[in-house]
C-alpha cells in the first residue's frame, strides 16, 4: 500500500497534468491486463455465474438448456445426502491430516538440511524431487507400495513380524494412506520455501545468541521460528486451500473407496456432474464448497489482520 | 455496413475457421504430414480424413492385445494404415463420460464400444443412432444374425441401438496342477462336475489342503465390479431372487433376505480361510497362477493373461451351481454409433468397420468372450476351442445388471453395492451393515428421476 500512495507525490509540482497522466497510466494498465482478463472472464467468472444459476435448475448434461426450475431443491438434496456430508468431512479430514505435518515436517527437514555443511544440494534435490512428478505417477507408486499381500508395505510389516494391513482397502486407514502419499509428494515445495527463509536470517543473530549462551533449541525457539513467521502463515494458507481441493490422489488411488470412505467434495461433484449427468445438483454442491473455501479464506484474512495490528 | 446482408458474406466464424485452417495447413500440417494432420483438422473443425473410421473402446489387458490384432486386420483389408484411428480409454464411468461429452460436443467417434447395460442409458439420453435393419443390411447383416437375447438387450422403446459383439459371463478358472492334487479332475484333465453347496465346500476344503492357505481367490480390493459380479452370481443362484432395482432404478426391489444370505456366505467362506479375504484384481490372478489357490472367479477375458503365464495349466468352467439354480453375472460388449449427422458414405464406412470386426469373432472368442454372432457361435471352429467351449453355456445363464440410469457395468450402482460386499469379504462389515450402507447410499439415486429419461422423445 505504501508505495502506491507515495507514487503521486512527485507529480504534485505539476497538478494540472497529474489526472491525465494517471488516466493514460490506467489505460495502459488495462491493456496489459486485458489478455488475462479475457480468459479470466471466459473461463472463470462466466462458468462461476453459470454454476450459481444452474444450481437452481434441474440442469442435465445430456439435455440442452438449463432444464426445469428447481428452486432450492438441489441444495436441499445436498443437505439431506449423507454422502455429501461425509465427503465434506473427508475433505476436512484430509486437510487436517496433511496441513500440520506438511508445515511442521518441512520446517524440521529445512532446519536440518540448512545445518548440513557439505552436499546440501543432495538433500535439496532429494526432498524436492517427488514434487516435480505428476500425481498419476505418485499414485501408481503408492498404490504399489500399499498393494495387499504383495506390496512393499505389507512385505515390510511381515518382515518385522506384524500381520500385513491392506491400507487402501480399509475404510479407517485409506485416508491416512492417501495423506502419506500426498505428504511425501508435496513436502518439497514447503521445504524449499523454508530453506529460502532460513538463508535470509542473518548469521549474526545466531552468533550473538550463542555468545549469550543460548542453546540450539533456544535459538530455534526465539530466532528461527519467529523470523519464519511470515513464511509459515503463507504456507498454512496455501496448504489449506490445496488440501481442500484434493482430487487427483483420491481419484487415482481409491476412487473414493472403500465404499465412500475417502470420497471427497470434488470427487462427489465430479461424479454427480459427469457420471450422473446432473449438472444442476453438482453445481449446488460446488456452490456449497465454494462458500466453505471463502469462509475459511476470509476468516484467515481477519486473523492475520488482527495479528498484524497487535504486532 | 448495415445494408449488407449477412448471408452474402462469410460469417465471422467461417472466416476465423478458414483463416485458422489456412494457418494450420501452412504452419502446422506442412511440417507434419499433409492435410490429414489431427492438429490442423482439430483447429479447422474438419473431419480428420473422410475415409478414416474413428473408433473408441475400453479394452485393456488381454482384450486390448486381442483387439489390436483385429484392428490391424481391418487396416490390412483397407490397404491403408490411415483407414482407422482407434483410441482406448480407461474402463468404467470415465469412458462413458467421454462418449457422452464427445457426442454432446458433436465430435463423437464414428463407432464406439459400449456394454449392453450402458448403451441403453446412452440411447435413453438420445445420444445414439438407432440400429435399423437397413443399417445392418449395409454390412450384410440382420437382427437374426445375433443370439436373440443379446440382440434384445439393446432395445429401448421400440428401437434397437446396439450391434452385439459378445457375451462375457463371470466364470471359474482352475489351476490344473492344484486341482489334480486335490483330486478334483476327471481322467481328461477337466474339472469333475461340482453341484451343490456341500460338494463345492468339499472341493474348496480339498484345495485348501493342497495349498495350505486359501482355496479360491476373488478380487475385492479396488475392484467393486468384481465384488458385484460375485454377489450377482451367487444371489441369482437362489430361488426367489429378484432384480436388485426396479422401475428403471427408482425402486429397491432386491430380495433382502437372499441378499443378506449371499453376503453372509461370502463373508463366511472368507472367515473360514477358503476364500481370499483381501486381494486386488491382479493379485487374484497371481494367486491362481502361482498355485496359492486352486480356483479363481473372474470374467472370462482374463484367459489371455492366464495363457501368457509360462507353464501354467488351467481350465475354465461355468461357476458351479452352489444353490438352487445355475446363474452367472454377465454383460455384453456391443458396437454403438453415437449420434451425429452422417452421410450415407459415413454410414457405410462405419458399418463396414463393424462388419470387419464381427467377421473376426473367432479371434475375439479366442480372447474368452462368447460370440454374439450365431454363425460363429455355432461354427465347428468355435466348438473346438478349449477351454472356451467348456464354459460357453455360462452365456445362457448370464444375469445382467438391473436396468437403471445409474446402473450397468462399471457404474455407480456397481461401485456402491460392490464396495460393501468387498468389505463383508474383508470382515470389515457384517451383511446387515453392508445392506444398510447400500440402502443409504442408493437413496439419492432411487429418489432422483432419471436425468436422461424422456430425452429420446425430444431429440
Amino acid at each position: 500500500m505504501t508505495s502506491i500512495t507515495a507514487a503521486p507525490a512527485p507529480s504534485a509540482t505539476t497538478p494540472q497534468q497529474a489526472p491525465r497522466a494517471r488516466r493514460t497510466d490506467a489505460k495502459a494498465g488495462w491493456l496489459f491486463v486485458a489478455p488475462f482478463a479475457f480468459f479470466y472472464l471466459l473461463f472463470l467468472i462466466a462458468p462461476t455465474i453459470y454454476m450459481i444459476v444452474s444450481s437452481f435448475f434441474n440442469t442435465s448434461l445430456v439435455q440442452g438448456g438449463l432444464g426445469s426450475f428447481a428452486g432450492f431443491a438441489n441444495y436441499a438434496e445436498m443437505f439431506g445426502r449423507e454422502d455429501f456430508w461425509s465427503s465434506m468431512w473427508h475433505t476436512l479430514q484430509f486437510t487436517i491430516y496433511t496441513t500440520p505435518p506438511l508445515v511442521v515436517l518441512s520446517f524440521v527437514i529445512a532446519v536440518l538440511a540448512n545445518r548440513v555443511q557439505r552436499g546440501q544440494w543432495f538433500f535439496r534435490l532429494a526432498f524436492f524431487l517427488p514434487y516435480v512428478l505428476p500425481s498419476a505417477t505418485i499414485s501408481l507408486i503408492w498404490v504399489y507400495i500399499f498393494t495387499p499381500d504383495t506390496g512393499l508395505w505389507p512385505w515390510l510389516e511381515q518382515l518385522v513380524g506384524l500381520s500385513p494391513t491392506a491400507v487402501l482397502a480399509d475404510p479407517s486407514l485409506a485416508m491416512v494412506g492417501i495423506a502419506i502419499a500426498t505428504i511425501w509428494w508435496t513436502i518439497g515445495f514447503n521445504f524449499v520455501l523454508y530453506l529460502a527463509g532460513l538463508q535470509d536470517i542473518p548469521r549474526e543473530l545466531y552468533e550473538a545468541a550463542a555468545t549469550d549462551g543460548a542453546t540450539p533449541w533456544q535459538q530455534i525457539r526465539f530466532i528461527t521460528i519467529p523470523l519464519l513467521g511470515r513464511t509459515t502463515t503463507l504456507l498454512v494458507l496455501l496448504q489449506i486451500i490445496a488440501s481442500l481441493k484434493i482430487f487427483d490422489q483420491v481419484y487415482l488411488m481409491t476412487q473414493g473407496g472403500p465404499g465412500i470412505s475417502t470420497q471427497v467434495a470434488l470427487t462427489l461433484i465430479a461424479n454427480v456432474g459427469f457420471t450422473d449427468n446432473r449438472i444442476g445438483a453438482a453445481s449446488a454442491a460446488s456452490v456449497l464448497l465454494f462458500i466453505v473455501i471463502i469462509v475459511i479464506a476470509v476468516a484467515r484474512q481477519l486473523m492475520e489482520r488482527r495479528s498484524e495490528r497487535s504486532a | 455496413m448495415s445494408r449488407r446482408l449477412p448471408e452474402q458474406h462469410p460469417s465471422r466464424r467461417k472466416v476465423l475457421a478458414g483463416g485458422l485452417a489456412g494457418l494450420g495447413a501452412m504452419g502446422l500440417a506442412g511440417g507434419l504430414s499433409g492435410c490429414g494432420s489431427p492438429l490442423a483438422a482439430g483447429v479447422a473443425g474438419t473431419p480428420l480424413n473422410p475415409d478414416s473410421v474413428t473408433f473408441w473402446n475400453l479394452f485393456g489387458g488381454g482384450d486390448g492385445a486381442r483387439l489390436q490384432t483385429m484392428l490391424e486386420e481391418y487396416r490390412k483389408q483397407q490397404g491403408s494404415p490411415d483407414s482407422l484411428t482407434a483410441a482406448t480409454f480407461a474402463w468404467g464411468n470415465p469412458y462413458y463420460t467421454k462418449v457422452v461429452l464427445a457426442t454432446l460436443g458433436n465430435k463423437p467417434p464414428d463407432v464406439a464400444v459400449a456394454h449392453a447395460t450402458r448403451a441403453t442409458i446412452l440411447a435413453q439420453a438420445g445420444l445414439l443412432e438407432p440400429i435399423t435393419e437397413d443399417l445392418l443390411g449395409l454390412a450384410g447383416l440382420s437382427s437374426s444374425s445375433f443370439t436373440k437375447s443379446v440382440w434384445e438387450a439393446g432395445k429401448v422403446g421400440s428401437s434397437y441401438y446396439t450391434i452385439p459383439l459378445d457375451t462375457h459371463p463371470y466364470v471359474l478358472f482352475f489351476n490344473k496342477q492344484v486341482c489334480q492334487q486335490a483330486g478334483l479332475l476327471d481322467g481328461n484333465g477337466k474339472l469333475a462336475p461340482i453341484q451343490g453347496k456341500d460338494a463345492f465346500e468339499a472341493a474348496l476344503t480339498a484345495i485348501a489342503g493342497v495349498t495350505g492357505g486359501a482355496a479360491w481367490s476373488a478380487s475385492n480390493v479396488g475392484d467393486t465390479s468384481g465384488s458385484w459380479r460375485l454377489f450377482q452370481t451367487l444371489y441369482w443362484q437362489m430361488d426367489g431372487a429378484t432384480d436388485f432395482l426396479g422401475d428403471d432404478g427408482q425402486e429397491l426391489t432386491v430380495n433382502e433376505e437372499l441378499a443378506l444370505a449371499t453376503m453372509a456366505y461370502i463373508g463366511d467362506l472368507a472367515k473360514r480361510g477358503l476364500l481370499t479375504p483381501t486381494v486386488d484384481y491382479a493379485g487374484a490372478g497371481t494367486q491362481l497362477y502361482t498355485g496359492k489357490v486352486g480356483f479363481q472367479t473372474q470374467g472370462e477375458w482374463e484367459i489371455t493373461t492366464a495363457q501368457s503365464v509360462e507353464g501354467f495349466e488351467f481350465g475354465m468352467v461355468p461357476i458351479p451351481q452352489i444353490f438352487d439354480v445355475p446363474a452367472a453375472q454377465g454383460d455384453s460388449h456391443t458396437f454403438i454409433l453415437p449420434k451425429m449427422d452422417r452421410t450415407d458414405a459415413q454410414k457405410e464406412l462405419a458399418m463396414g468397420f463393424v462388419k470387419s470386426l464381427l467377421d473376426q469373432s473367432l479371434t475375439w472368442a479366442q480372447g474368452g468372450h462368447v460370440p454374439a454372432l450365431t454363425a460363429t457361435l455355432e461354427s465347428a471352429e468355435y466348438k473346438a476351442l478349449e477351454p472356451q467351449a467348456d464354459y460357453a453355456a455360462a452365456a445362457e445363464i448370464a444375469k445382467y445388471d438391473p436396468p437403471g440410469w445409474y446402473s450397468g457395468s462399471g457404474s455407480t450402482f456397481e461401485n456402491t453395492v460392490g464396495s460393501q460386499i468387498g468389505l463383508v469379504q474383508q470382515q470389515l462389515a457384517t451383511p446387515q451393515q453392508a445392506l444398510d450402507a447400500i440402502k443409504v447410499q442408493l437413496r439419492t439415486y432411487l429418489e432422483t428421476p432419471s436425468p436422461v429419461a424422456g430425452t429420446t422423445a425430444n431429440a
